[in-house]
């Protein structure tokens, strides 16, 4: 069985079928992009998965698990962990503070009244790898509001490895930032963990061939291709499903 | 005062830097209720009530400084905690000024838990809406149930016993002053561990974006609920001070009006910072009382000017604009 894997998902806002029978399945150390058209259900179907929306029918599991019934902070303990589009972070603290706070979350700890993570020496290390790894440290202790916003991003990644999940969705890493930053994102997610299990959502069809294994197209809510980089660029549906009969 | 300096980046030991701060900012405080002391003695009454209800901004300074909830109702557990340990010194006798400030903290507590479970029900103007039906609720169940709390004549009969059998609660309010400083000193300290801690971290994160704090599998509702009863705890220790040292408790400490003044205060000081709920209760109590022996009929529109003034000059509060006073020399100079 795999990894983690949905099963005929399917949503309807209104008359609008956003998610249409949406199956597929991710293997450990698997790196998939998940591409479409605007408007084409990417963004609902992550919010699906992460159980922000409720599906009107289909299942998804995680380690032979159905998690379709879990609240959303149920499945990150599971294992599911999401980056978020448009940076999500608390503006008015530091980047140290950021991950500490993911790593102590992780650990159960987030809920200590009287402790302090400076004063945690096995947090301070894993703290360091991570900031260390992203080429965060020297602006550890800068409140996020005053950093640039490619190393906003960054810091989004450095989040979701503390929280070392099994799955990570990645929604759009690279969105908002210069294509001479995007290489700084891409160094990043070389950097995750081998074994896991990674589904990003990208626009930037180069960083797509050289991230993703494997391609999946959504279409008006429909998956219309599964299979590799090579396949997708000669696909007839998926060139319909961009260019509309142009690609006639 | 609470987060470091960009520069102690390359300093070790930020621990014991920390525990410095701690101690320098206990100085601070322990100095200036000396000095307050030594100046005004036949105020102490009037600086002891200023203690208790600066307990309730600190208080009301942790839910919604620190945690981002809207609350117009906050008194509800200050009054908890006053009618709490008036109830029991008036009608069952427990006299024990120490008991009544633990049954203070206890009712405070468990007044901010209950509370919370509706408040945090709602979001933005609907949170505030239901903070202050729920101070109105409680304003008016004080005032039927009056054979236990007097009703609107207020709570009288409250004979705190000397405090460690030693110290009599005289007519010039030496022990409740002394005894309000040592509650001050005692709850400042618990509260900088408290938000610097993990827990008051995911509070702050929790303010800025639940979303987030969501995603990262951490509980948003629960969290909020533990702090509302962490600060329910300190504003009931503030009210079962205001029954100590004044001996009656009134329906006001119930009220909409005292929990919107505590929230005038808190802006007035600076939102999320301990010493900003502090200075902006001195301020706008000592201001309040200056200003209305002065003239009894248009006190309250100097208090308003003054608050204008402040939220436009200084839209962070006084210690906010202390602080970016300070930061500035500080640039200048290196």
């Amino acid at each position: 069985m795999s990894l983690f894997s949905i099963r005929n998902l399917n949503k309807h806002f209104g008359g609008l079928a956003v998610t249409d029978h949406v199956s597929f399945s991710l293997e450990k150390g698997n790196r998939v992009a998940l591409i479409g058209p605007n408007g084409a259900g990417k963004t609902t179907l992550v919010n699906l998965v992460t159980g922000h929306i409720k599906p009107d029918s289909g299942e998804v599991f995680l380690d032979n698990q159905n998690i379709t019934s879990l609240s959303p902070s149920a499945r990150v303990k599971a294992g599911l962990v999401r980056s978020f589009q448009v940076t999500r972070l608390f503006s008015e603290m530091t980047p140290e503070e950021h991950v500490a706070l993911a790593i102590l979350q992780r650990r159960g700890r987030s809920g200590h009244i009287f402790a302090h993570y400076r004063a945690m020496p096995e947090v301070m290390a894993e703290l360091r790898d991570i900031l260390g790894l992203l080429n965060l440290d020297a602006l550890a202790r800068i409140p996020v509001s005053d950093i640039a916003y490619g190393q906003q991003r960054l810091l989004e990644i450095a989040l979701v490895m503390a929280l070392r999940p099994k799955v990570l969705l990645l929604d759009e890493p690279a969105a908002g930032l210069p294509s001479t930053d995007t290489v700084l994102i891409e160094k990043a997610l070389a950097q995750l963990p081998p074994d896991l299990a990674v589904l990003m959502i990208e626009h930037d069809m180069d960083f797509v061939f050289r991230f993703a294994q494997r391609v999946i197209v959504l279409a008006a809510g429909a998956v219309i291709f599964d299979g590799t980089p090579q396949a997708v660029a000669a696909d007839a549906r998926v060139r319909e499903a961009y260019l509309g009969s142009y690609a006639a | 005062m609470t987060g470091f300096p960009v520069s102690a980046a390359t300093t070790p030991n930020l621990w014991q830097r920390s525990a410095r701060a701690d101690a320098i900012a206990v100085l601070v405080v322990a100095a200036t209720a000396l000095v307050l002391f030594l100046l005004f003695p036949q105020s102490l009454a009037l600086l002891t009530r200023i203690v208790a209800i600066m307990l309730l901004v600190l208080s009301l300074d942790l839910v919604t400084g620190y945690s981002g909830v809207a609350t117009l109702g906050h008194a509800t557990v200050f009054g908890a905690g006053a009618y709490a340990a008036g109830i029991l010194a008036a009608r069952f006798g427990v006299a024990d000024p120490l008991l009544m400030l633990a049954i203070g903290a206890l009712a405070g507590a468990l007044a901010g838990g209950v509370s919370s479970l509706v408040i945090l029900r709602g979001h933005g103007l609907g949170q505030l809406v239901l903070s202050i039906a729920i101070v109105q609720l409680a304003h008016e169940m004080a005032n039927k149930f009056s054979s236990w709390t007097g009703g609107s004549d207020g709570l009288s009969g409250i004979m705190p016993s000397p405090l460690f059998g030693l110290f009599r609660f005289d007519l010039w309010g030496r022990t409740g002053y002394w005894l309000a400083v040592a509650l001050l000193i005692i709850v400042f300290l618990v509260l900088r561990a408290v938000v610097r801690s993990p827990f008051g971290m995911l509070c702050r994160g929790i303010k800025q974006d639940p979303v987030r704090v969501r995603a990262m599998g951490a509980p948003v509702y629960f969290t909020l609920v533990k702090m509302y009863a962490i600060a329910g705890a300190v504003a009931g220790l503030g009210g079962a001070l205001s029954a100590i040292s004044t001996k009656v408790v009134g329906l006001d400490s119930l009220s909409f009006s005292l929990s919107a003044e505590a929230l005038v205060m808190l802006v007035l000081g600076g939102t999320g910072k301990i010493f900003g709920a502090m200075l902006g209760t001195i301020v706008f109590v000592w201001f309040e009382d200056i200003v209305s022996a002065i003239n009894p009929f248009h006190w309250l529109t100097i208090v308003g000017v003054l608050l204008v003034v402040v939220v436009l000059f200084a839209p962070k509060g006084l210690v906010g604009a202390i602080e970016s006073v300070v930061s500035r020399m500080r640039g200048r100079k290196t």
